[in-house]
């Protein structure tokens, strides 16, 4: 099993919280990667697949519950020199200039005031911030400023380079510039880094830059796939191969829907509801109507027209399913016969169809509306639901799920609840008393 | 904290001297000498009982006041020093926060003036024969004006360090050295500097009130402006007393130029944003040292001794504040906190009885019982005289708070009418309710509220003037006026600000009461009923059951109307009323 060559090895690895009750929550379960020296590999999963997690383990940020990761044989514990990493907030020091910024991690290795001025200077020549060394992180724009989270990371000559979502919070023309630069360098050599390591949730991002593709399911994440990507650079994103290859990582991700569906059918009141407002799962049913007026709905093209990121749609299209209000076959989603009813009834309408269905298939609004009709003054606090809770899951998990159903029911008019008091109640919510 | 990378030191020394250095440079060389030249007559030898020459000659006045400063600059280090260490403590580990907290909140409830009788006593016996004793005295009382407020700053920023900068630090393996100084000090700074000035505001009025010390009827004159003061009201000499104001007011401008305003505005380059701010504070004074050439030089001094502490604490194991999850489980974690819970709650039923003893042995119960309806009095006047002030300054504050021009203009005007020590005017006071034979309970009261009412001022401009413009402009749009438009927009606006406000000025008249209901002018006292008087007729007598018994039932009541009334108001505007 022991990779001499290899750079990280991730064995085994599984990640798991306590929750406040019995319960834990499993972000990894049985995690391996192994990065050879010379590639790039991008992590591509859902949000909540614990990807980042996976990310911070690798660098030693957080401990691994179980497995172990290995850095050219040696066990990481905690970060290590060798290793740097890039923050999608870019994680600057606004108090320090581009220069003190980029010294920073040499400062941490001891490495002696000339010979610090002198790399970081080099490296911010060569990452394209010449010029703006005595500027203040405020002063820039989003692309100059992670182009100061690159610097700060490539100044320690990393071997190994992680990147979380480097490139997600720029604007589309700023990421791209940024990214072809960092690729122009990691082709022609300038840089000593050995592998990179990139986590996303972007397909083309992923495919225009990695060499390996690793594929995470959500609940809990596991590696459920790894594509090669063998095309050369510079690729384009238009050519057929590319775009062969996003519909075939696309349909690799979308089969995650699929199985979670099969897990819908048994869920308890502890289920992990995602964050979905109302008005989404209506814009997405809206969309899929209109689509399917010319033929079948598929799941790339609904995201494209509703410009959302797949990361975004999933969570919506699980809601749908568990509500029974789509399906999704492959990649394909289409109504179903209660999904079609919601599109075309009016908004009263809407409210009852959407009560009935969340009394029926989610479990915790049916239990919340029977605790509160039980009692004689028909109201209860909420506290007594998030104790209840947090029986399968950690406090700050609860309080979420409580405010999702909670954003549910009022939609439906199923139950109201009056926010400065923390009450639950059947009450009419136009009556709710003002304070 | 900012270090010039050498090579711009060297083009700055090789550029020799320009006009700003010419201005830079002798003050502050004529600063530190005085700063030696009066920490060198802090240490002149002394002996209880021995009177130390005061003199009401103005000429005198500038010796005093550099003296009064100089107690006050030290007392200021100390607080800092202390804020480092009491809040990163309380901040790194879980268990020590659970004690440290709260007793830091019981501290900031304790009238400081009633302890300055049992502290001096223990300060000169611990360096006797030297003015040390009493000088350390007069700072350990500035010292507790100033610190617990710096230190709940400090402790509250630490934990609101955003998660991706601690990553950032642990991704880079800062060493706890540099991570102190590089991500939590900055990151605390714009907090600290603000409740360091305002520690500073509040502690004019300690060091006026501390450097004259009666003690077991011996009173204690050391130099400096209280003193002054003190003398002039026993010689009943107005001239004298409207010097020393005169010399408070340029004492306090200086420090609001040479040092506040230059603090604000270099704090502000450690204001948490990655937007930069259209209305930046502006000083005068750090725009001309931040353009004096030499001014980098003298930088690299601190430059060097931070590259020589890196080598010095590279080994200093880190403990960053993510890495707080304790590797036990939760339900062992609870039996260690239970455990911790019991241990102090023995320790406090010990205390308590320890203090009840001491206290008991020479009070009998029923005179407990008098000063408890004491403190209820007293408790009465500063609820009363809280109302009052807050009728008066909420709408001129509203109002000037809405007109943006004016705001700015006033607030640095409130502030420094809020650092002038109140003290000061109470031989006016006196004078006044002795020869028009007033009522001392009722017009001796407002004297409690003089010096503080100004933080509910100042926090309501600052409150109305951050009402967001949309908002405003929505009520204008749907006609609100008058009353509606107070009730559904202004109050609950201000309405967090003011509690902050209101908050601070309850303590502030809490602890003022102790030197606001006794007055003397000459001979003449006048004496108001409550839990203050009781105080300090008791430290005059030098009675120390008494003093504690005093102590402990006023912190009592303050610790009581914080809880029931400020923090359940600031909670609610927490949760309900911020603008986000």
């Amino acid at each position: 099993m022991q990779n001499t060559d290899a750079l990280i090895e991730v064995r085994a690895v599984a990640k798991t919280f306590a929750a406040e009750g019995k319960g834990t929550l499993t972000v990894l379960e049985d995690i391996n990667i192994v990065i050879q020296p010379g590639e790039i590999v991008a992590v591509l999963g859902k949000s909540g697949c614990g990807k980042s997690t996976l990310l911070r383990i690798i660098g030693g940020l957080t401990q691994a519950t179980q497995g172990e990761v290995r850095y050219r044989g040696q066990r990481v514990s905690r970060p290590q020199p060798g290793i740097s990493m890039v923050f999608q907030s870019f994680a600057l020091f606004p108090w320090l200039n581009v220069q003190q910024n980029v010294e920073l991690g040499l400062e941490a290795q001891g490495v002696a005031p000339a010979e610090r001025q002198r790399r970081a200077s080099d490296v911010i020549e060569m990452i394209g911030l010449g010029g703006f060394e005595s500027a203040y992180p405020k002063e820039l724009s989003g692309g100059m400023r992670q182009r100061v989270g690159f610097a700060r990371a490539l100044v320690v000559n990393p071997d190994v380079l992680l990147m979380d979502e480097a490139f997600s919070a720029l604007d589309v023309p700023t990421s791209e510039t940024l990214r072809g630069d960092l690729l122009d360098l990691w082709l022609e050599r300038q840089i000593s880094t050995q592998a990179i390591l990139m986590v996303s949730h972007n397909i083309e991002e992923a495919l225009l830059m990695a060499d390996r593709i690793v594929l995470l399911d959500a609940n809990p994440g596991r590696v459920k796939a790894e594509l090669p990507v063998t095309m050369k650079h510079p690729r384009d994103r238009d050519a057929l191969v590319f775009r062969q290859m996003v519909e075939r990582v696309y349909t690799a991700m979308t089969t995650a829907v699929v199985g979670a569906v099969a897990k819908l059918d048994a869920i308890g009141i502890g289920h992990r509801l995602p964050s979905v407002f109302v008005a989404q799962m209506e814009g997405v049913l809206d969309q899929i109507e209109q689509i399917e007026e010319a033929g079948s709905a598929e799941l790339p093209e609904l995201a494209e027209a509703l410009h959302f990121e797949i990361d975004d749609l999933f969570p919506i299209v699980d809601v749908l399913e568990l509500l029974d209000f789509a399906h999704v076959t492959g990649r394909a989603i289409t109504l179903t016969r209660h999904g079609r009813a919601f599109v075309e009834a009016d908004i009263l309408r809407r409210k009852e169809i959407f009560g009935e269905h969340l009394l029926k298939r989610v479990p915790l609004a049916a239990h919340i509306r029977r605790v509160l009709d039980e009692r004689p003054s028909q109201r209860a606090p909420e506290q007594r639901f998030l104790r209840e809770l947090e029986d399968y899951l950690n406090e700050e998990e609860a309080e979420r799920v409580l405010s999702v159903i909670i954003d549910w029911g009022r939609y439906a008019e199923l139950f109201a609840y009056d926010y400065n008091a923390g009450i639950l109640s059947t009450e009419d919510p136009g009556e709710e008393v003002e304070s | 904290m900012r270090f010039q990378p050498p090579g711009q030191i060297a083009r700055a020394l090789l550029g020799g001297p320009n006009l700003w250095d010419l201005v830079v440079f002798p003050l502050v060389l004529a600063a530190l000498f005085l700063v030696a030249w009066g920490s060198h007559q802090m240490t002149a030898p002394y002996q209880l009982g021995e009177v130390i020459p005061i003199s009401l000659d103005p000429a005198n006045l500038p010796h005093y006041a550099l003296r009064t400063t100089l107690r006050m600059a030290l007392a200021m280090g100390l607080s800092l020093v202390f804020t480092f260490i009491y809040a990163s403590l309380a901040a790194k580990y879980r268990r020590a926060e659970m004690i440290m907290i709260p007793a830091l909140d019981i501290l900031q409830s304790v009238p400081i003036l009633g302890f300055l009788s049992l502290t001096v006593m223990g300060f000169i016996q611990l360096f006797p024969g030297s003015m040390l004793g009493p000088e350390a005295a007069a700072i350990f009382a500035i010292f507790t004006s100033q610190a617990w407020n710096m230190t709940f700053s400090f402790y509250h920023s630490l934990r609101m360090i955003p998660n991706d900068l601690r990553l950032a630090a642990d991704a880079f393996q800062l060493s706890a050295w540099q991570r102190f100084w590089k991500l939590e000090v900055p990151f605390a700074m714009p907090g600290l500097v603000w409740n360091a000035m305002m520690s500073m505001s509040g502690g004019w009025f300690f060091v006026v009130a501390s450097e004259a010390i009666t003690v077991s009827n011996q009173t204690i004159l050391l130099p400096g402006i209280g003193s002054y003061i003190a003398l002039a009201i026993q010689q009943k000499d107005l001239t004298a007393i409207g010097y020393a104001i005169l010399t408070m007011l340029v004492v306090i401008v200086l420090y609001d130029q040479l040092i506040f305003r230059p603090l604000v505005a270099w704090s502000e380059k450690f204001k948490f944003e990655l937007t930069g701010a259209q209305d930046v504070p502006k000083s005068f004074v750090l725009s001309l040292v931040q353009r004096a050439r030499w001014l980098p030089w003298l930088l690299s001094l601190p430059a060097a001794a931070w590259e020589f502490s890196l080598r010095l604490f590279r080994r200093l194991p880190a403990v960053p504040l993510s890495a707080l999850a304790v590797r036990v489980t939760r339900r062992k974690r609870r039996l260690i906190d239970r455990l911790t819970l019991i241990a102090m709650g023995v320790a406090a039923i010990f205390a308590a009885l320890t203090l009840a003893r001491f206290v008991l042995g020479a009070v009998a119960l029923s005179e407990v019982g008098h000063v408890m309806l004491l403190g209820l009095i007293t408790g009465l006047r500063v609820l009363v005289l809280i109302g009052l002030a807050t009728l008066v300054w909420v709408p001129v504050g509203v109002w000037i708070g809405m007109r943006p021009v004016l705001a700015a203009r006033v607030q640095p005007i409130v502030l420094f009418l809020s650092a002038f020590p109140a003290n000061l005017l109470f031989p006016l006071a006196v004078v006044i309710i002795a020869r028009h034979h007033l009522n001392v309970e009722i017009w001796l009261s407002p004297l409690m509220i003089l010096g503080t009412q100004w933080y509910i001022l100042f926090n309501v401009i600052v409150g109305a003037a951050s009402i967001p413009t949309d908002l405003k402009e929505a009520a204008a749009n749907l006609g609100m006026r008058k009353w509606l438009l107070w009730r559904r927009l202004i109050l609950p606006a201000v309405f967090p600000a003011y509690v902050t406000g209101g908050l601070t000025a309850s303590g502030g008249a809490w602890n003022a009461s102790v030197v606001t209901e006794v007055v003397n002018w000459g001979t003449t006292t006048l004496t108001a009923t409550g839990i203050g008087a009781y105080i300090a007729q008791q430290t005059t007598a030098g009675d120390h059951p008494r003093i504690a018994l005093g102590i402990a039932v006023m912190s009592l009541y303050v610790v009581v109307l914080n809880r029931t009334l400020w923090t359940r108001l600031y909670r609610y505007a927490q949760a309900h009323l911020a603008l986000e």
